[in-house]
């Protein structure tokens, strides 16, 4: 049951992602390019989703449990370190590049163009190096 | 203003677009207890102190199925390939994967669930990604001309 919840949130996610434009790179770069020629129709994502969830999750965290694990797992760390905000703006910076975060890039693979294999595959190596490094560190 | 916001057929697709995205992630943690960041769903499949990675398939590919499913109902074409060099694909991608793995998160972990919980790392870590593409595309394409 949990499995065809993940399946079914999956294929939502990946239904609003293609309908909202954010698989679209030209769009996302255009929304990003305040300075330029700026369009600002994406707001709309974040202000659709967060309309939402804003709304629903103060609810439903109010229960106890979810309806069908134990517990819920939410982050547990609340203190804003360097990791946090380095990592965040290194993300920033290659959003901006090619117009993909990590839910599009993937929902984007649908359309079987060799530009998004590259780079989930670059994006999972740039994920992997990142928890070497950070492992590493936390060895010494 | 209203024209930068409003302008193309696309707008009520932005705006469904975005309740849907809104109600998976509701979906997602009501049910399953889990929040919806794709990051994490994704990165965990290859960290082999996460036991449990039938279910993030199973997100993973559902996201593209959701996308295969949209462009076959609706009217809405495929979006054209990015038109990025390939070292801007490499390294644009390359940076994506380092900086939400090393910043816990990306849009959707950070900026739609953590922003909903309240959570000021989330806060933060929006307003970050988000000054810094601005930025980014400033350098890169105003003052270097390079995307």
């Amino acid at each position: 049951m949990k499995n065809l919840i993940a399946i079914i949130s999956g294929l939502v996610f990946g239904i609003g992602l293609a309908a909202s434009g954010m698989t679209d790179t030209t769009r996302v770069q255009g929304f990003l390019d305040i300075f330029g020629d700026w369009d600002g129709s994406l707001l709309f994502v974040l202000g659709g989703a967060l309309a939402t969830t804003l709304l629903t999750f103060r609810i439903l965290l109010k229960r106890k449990a979810p309806l069908l694990a134990e517990r819920f797992l939410l982050p547990i760390k609340t203190t804003i370190d360097k990791p946090l905000m380095i990592g965040a703006m290194i993300f920033g910076v290659g959003w901006a590049l090619v117009g993909y975060c990590p839910g599009p890039a993937f929902a984007a693979l649908a359309y079987l163009q060799w530009q998004t294999l590259l780079f989930v595959a670059t994006m999972l190596a740039g994920a992997f190096v990142a928890r070497k490094w950070s492992d590493r560190k936390a060895l010494n | 203003m209203f024209e930068v916001l409003f302008s193309g057929v696309n707008f009520y697709y932005t705006l469904i677009g975005g309740f849907l995205i809104g109600l998976s992630a509701t979906m997602l943690l009501l049910f399953n207890g889990r929040i919806a960041g794709v990051c994490g769903i994704a990165f965990g499949l290859f960290n082999q102190s996460v036991g449990d990675k039938l279910w993030r398939w199973l997100f993973l590919s559902g996201l593209v199925g959701g996308a295969i499913l949209l462009h076959l109902l609706a009217d809405l074409p495929d979006p054209s390939p990015s038109n990025a060099s390939l070292p801007i694909l490499i390294s644009g991608g390359f940076l994506v994967g380092f900086g939400t793995q090393v910043g816990s998160g990306c849009t959707s972990g950070h900026g739609v669930c953590g922003i909903s919980r309240f959570s000021n790392r989330s806060i933060i870590s929006t307003l970050l990604f988000i000054t810094f593409g601005v930025l980014s595309m400033l350098l890169f394409r105003h003052l270097m001309g390079i995307i």
